[in-house]
């Protein structure tokens, strides 16, 4: 298995769904940055939360060596398209995950809490009028209401939920989004956080940040 | 659909108490070899429902797991085996989960499971 992340020729596409693009990038340059770590952190299980394409869950299963460590991974998306594509890509590249159509973790909350090591999202965060949130087909991908928050804000406590003691959030964001506000927020659920990638462009400024258990606080 | 994920989903309609395990609709079943992590089988036991796992794996066809299991039987390589093949290497590819408390069924294709619900049901 030579490739370090998905190959853009190999990933699945279709009108309806996703296709990786800076944000795709930025959170898998993070993932890259943070190799060594991740191996070292020996996770047990992986999810995905909107995996669109199936591009980030394909990346961090290359990256991190999959299965043969005794990796797990999982992904979930809203959109049927898009976890078929992401099924159609991870066989291109010849890693597995397993893939739930859901609405963020519906379904794996009760069983799965406290297990997940990683959990990676880029989510939904596009600030837009309200009406256009949770609608069917590609629009999920990236309509986000009010200051491109509202999904975000309900997938944070589900994360909360399913990370385990050691388990650590990527979550991708943008300026719009107050990142900052965003990481207090998670300061109050006991979560230290750090921005690992930071990346502008002409349209949007976007914050890759990691989130974290923090147990130094006394 | 591993038994894996069966073993970690549980039913999500509205309302529902008692939505764990889900029952099983079979109509396709593929077994996929994956390489055997003892490390992993080890951590994950305590965190499976035994009994959801043995029915799931009796529902696809495979009827070696024992009824009942504890950590001591993870020294034992036939054992490991045997979790390991029933947790990784059997996957409903076609078929439905059922929610026990509803009967809700919850379609397979292609070896994912379908959760999403309809508006009423959230």
């Amino acid at each position: 298995m030579p490739f370090k992340t998905a190959q853009i020729r190999l990933v699945s596409s279709h009108s309806e769904v996703y296709e990786p693009c800076d944000d795709s990038f930025a959170l898998v340059d993070a993932l890259l940055a943070d190799r060594s770590n991740l191996i070292e952190h020996k996770p047990k299980f992986c999810m995905e939360v909107g995996c669109g394409s199936g591009y980030v869950i394909t990346s961090l299963a290359l990256l991190l060596g999959h299965e043969f460590h005794g990796i797990h991974y999982f992904a979930t998306d809203t959109n049927p398209h898009a976890v078929r594509v992401t099924r159609e890509t991870m066989e291109a590249h010849g890693v597995h995950a397993e893939l739930i159509s859901t609405d963020i973790a519906s379904g794996l909350e009760k069983r799965l809490a406290g297990l997940v090591d990683i959990m990676v999202v880029n989510p939904p965060y596009v600030p837009t009028p309200e009406d256009e949130v949770g609608r069917e087909g590609i629009i999920s991908a990236w309509a986000g209401g009010e200051d491109g928050r509202s999904v975000i804000d309900r997938i944070l406590p589900v994360a909360d939920n399913l990370l385990s003691r050691k388990g650590w959030l990527y979550l991708v964001t943008l300026e719009s989004n107050h990142p900052l506000q965003l990481c207090l927020q998670m300061r109050e659920r006991g979560y230290a956080s750090r921005i690992v990638v930071q990346r502008s462009t002409d349209e949007e400024s976007l914050h890759i940040i990691k989130f974290w258990r923090n147990f130094d606080k006394e | 659909m591993r038994l894996l994920t069966h073993n970690m989903l549980s039913s999500n309609v509205k309302g529902v108490t008692n939505g764990f395990p889900l029952g099983i609709e079979v109509e396709k079943v593929v077994e996929k070899q994956v390489e055997l992590s003892a490390d992993f089988l080890i951590n994950i036991f305590s965190k499976i429902e035994w009994k959801a796992l043995v029915d799931a794996s009796r529902a696809v066809g495979y009827a070696e797991l024992p009824d009942q299991a504890d950590a001591s039987m993870l020294d034992s390589d036939e054992f490991l085996r045997k979790f390991h093949h029933a947790l990784l290497e059997l996957h409903l590819e076609e078929g439905a989960l059922l929610c026990p408390e509803t009967g809700r069924r919850f379609p397979v294709n292609k070896g994912i499971p379908n959760m999403l619900l309809h508006e009423d049901e959230v």
